[in-house]
């Protein structure tokens, strides 16, 4: 059997689950959603965009990205889960390819992004926000907000690898929204104070962010600066560079195991 | 015996975390359709063992070969020749206990098809049929170990690990999953057993390899263990404090006030011979006892005399 074919059974009893405990992956989605409308009706009022334009279909595509990102629980929860239960060294004591595990991480956790990607475009459907730049741009950002989540899984395997303890998967959980708030997500980095809105350009997040808004054409809140120009190549990259990093990190945390 | 088909033999084995020596040159061979158990106190090294022969940790030192295969060369065939039970199930909880064994057999090399006969198999053998389709999460601590211990062997593996397959079970759960071991080895699959209950080695084991401090400490049946703590006892209770003075004097053994026993070392005659002989001397004396038996040492009393050294 191919590490592909182990990868796939490993999936399916992913979705086994969703299927058993509906809520889970239910309320993921839910919380997507509650965000859209907390920002985009009660803040979004107060909010106003460099350049024009209305704050909902800015905002949209910022929940997007978000929901990628917040993947990173999904993920390293997993993970930790599996390593306590024993279930990580059964899996490491069968004859099946070391690529198959992440790779079963892998589909269940693009179906589950997939997932929460329809339901929160539908949603901005719903509350007026519209993707205005044709289909095939439009393909090519979900197919962006996906590669950002390939990054992302890589990031939660390490994580979930490295830290054990009980406490970590809330830690991150905590700190996620930070590095959230830190990005163009929900406003402009141009009404952010020098430092932090240099930060919060260079968030991997806020690239695919713009990237999107570029593509679906909504209002982008940006006026100058690299991710005003090269968006699109920006969301291309980081995820690249991410995967870079935290995919040989991460199977050398799983080669470590057997310390 | 033929290292190619000896189902495990360790050499030297030394492994280190910081300053800790969890193990610290074990040697082990288990033979081939036996029942081989690891005891030993916790921290002696008996789960970092499990993991360095089932290819989990990497030693610093020594060799293994299990099956033939060195787990540092070639731990695909080791992998593919053992099942490993953790010291905790490692089942999927919010699958059904059928879906669990389809997953593991799958994972091991099984077509979908052969994966689900495999599975109805170990669930008829393990008497968990009727629970197969219900949630884990929903079975007592003895299905799961059940359910975990037919997991372990849907490649029919020619060597099982079991990591304190009883801890933190009641006295039912601990029965059921004895009755399942036997099964198991009824069936011709060689165990290796860890456990920090002694009559768990004693109900279960040919042979027993005593751990202390990452070393083997004491090896042998469990009536050769016993045999080494200087053999049978012979034990006369007598009927009252008065007595007790003179019943050991003809028994010649020593007396315990408290209890009232006098207890008899049976010496190279054997427990029977002296039995004997200290019923013959209280018949020739006129003294009449409450009890006498004869009395093995029991494996604790072994445990703890050999393990003294090891902690010390």
């Amino acid at each position: 059997m191919s590490a592909l074919q182990q990868g796939w059974v490993m999936t399916q009893r992913e979705l086994k689950h969703w299927q058993r405990e509906p809520w889970t992956p239910v309320f993921g989605v839910l919380f997507s959603v509650m965000l859209l409308l907390v920002f985009g009706y009660l803040f979004g009022g107060a909010i106003e965009l460099p350049g024009g334009g209305d704050y909902l279909p800015y905002l949209v595509p910022g929940m997007l990205a978000l929901a990628m990102m917040f993947g990173v629980e999904t993920t390293m929860s997993a993970i930790t889960n599996d390593s306590r239960k024993g279930v990580t060294d059964r899996l490491r004591s069968l004859p099946i390819s070391s690529t198959a595990v992440p790779l079963g991480r892998a589909g269940a956790d693009l179906a589950n992004s997939a997932l929460q990607l329809a339901v929160l475009l539908v949603g901005g459907l719903l509350v007026g926000w519209r993707a205005e730049g044709g289909l095939a741009a439009a393909a090519l950002a979900v197919l962006l907000l996906l590669w950002l989540r390939v990054a992302v899984l890589w990031i939660g395997i390490y994580l979930g690898l490295v830290l054990r303890g009980e406490g970590a998967v809330m830690a991150v959980q905590v700190l996620v929204w930070p590095l959230g708030f830190l990005s163009n997500l929900f406003v402009a980095p141009e009404t952010m104070p020098g430092w932090l809105a240099f930060l919060a350009q260079w968030n991997p997040v806020s690239a695919t962010a713009a990237a999107c808004r570029d593509l679906f054409g909504n209002p982008v809140g940006v006026t100058d600066g690299v991710l005003a120009d090269h968006a699109v190549l920006a969301a291309t990259l980081w995820p690249a560079v991410l995967t870079l990093v935290f995919l040989p990190l991460s199977a050398r945390a799983y080669r470590r195991l057997a310390r | 015996m033929d290292p190619t088909t000896t189902p495990l033999l360790a050499r030297g084995l030394h492994k280190r975390y910081g300053a800790t020596r969890a193990l610290d040159g074990l040697d082990l061979e288990v033979r081939a359709g036996t029942v081989h158990a690891l005891l030993g106190p916790n921290g002696a090294g008996k789960s970092t063992a499990v993991h360095a022969f089932a290819t989990l940790t990497r030693c610093d030192e020594g060799e293994v070969r299990v099956a033939g295969h060195d787990v540092r060369r070639s731990p695909a065939a080791v992998r593919a020749a053992i099942g490993l039970v953790g010291q905790f199930p490692a089942l999927d909880e919010v699958l059904h206990g059928r879906e669990n064994l389809v997953m593991f057999g799958r994972l091991h090399g099984l077509g979908a098809r052969q994966a689900r006969s495999r599975a109805e198999e170990l669930l008829a053998s393990f008497g968990l049929t009727e629970a197969a389709d219900r949630k884990v999460s929903t079975y007592s601590g003895g299905m799961r170990r059940r359910l975990d211990i037919a997991a372990g062997l849907v490649r029919r593996p020619a060597l099982l690990f079991l990591d304190e397959p009883t801890t933190g079970l009641d006295p039912r759960g601990r029965n059921e999953v004895w009755e399942a071991v036997r099964a198991v080895v009824a069936a011709g699959t060689t165990v290796l057993l860890t456990t920090q209950y002694l009559d768990e080695a004693d109900q279960l084991a040919d042979r027993i390899t005593v751990l202390g401090a990452g070393r083997v400490v004491a090896e042998g049946t469990s009536s050769e263990l016993k045999d080494r703590l200087g053999g049978d006892r012979v034990i006369v209770t007598a009927r009252s404090a008065d007595d007790l003075a003179r019943v050991a004097a003809a028994v010649g053994g020593e007396a315990d006030a408290e209890t009232q026993r006098v207890t008899v070392e049976a010496g190279a005659g054997g427990g029977t011979v002296a039995l004997m002989n200290a019923v013959r001397a209280l018949d020739a004396a006129g003294l009449e006892v409450a009890d006498v038996l004869l009395r093995r040492p029991t494996l604790d009393e072994v445990f703890l005399h050999v393990t003294e050294g090891s902690a010390a």
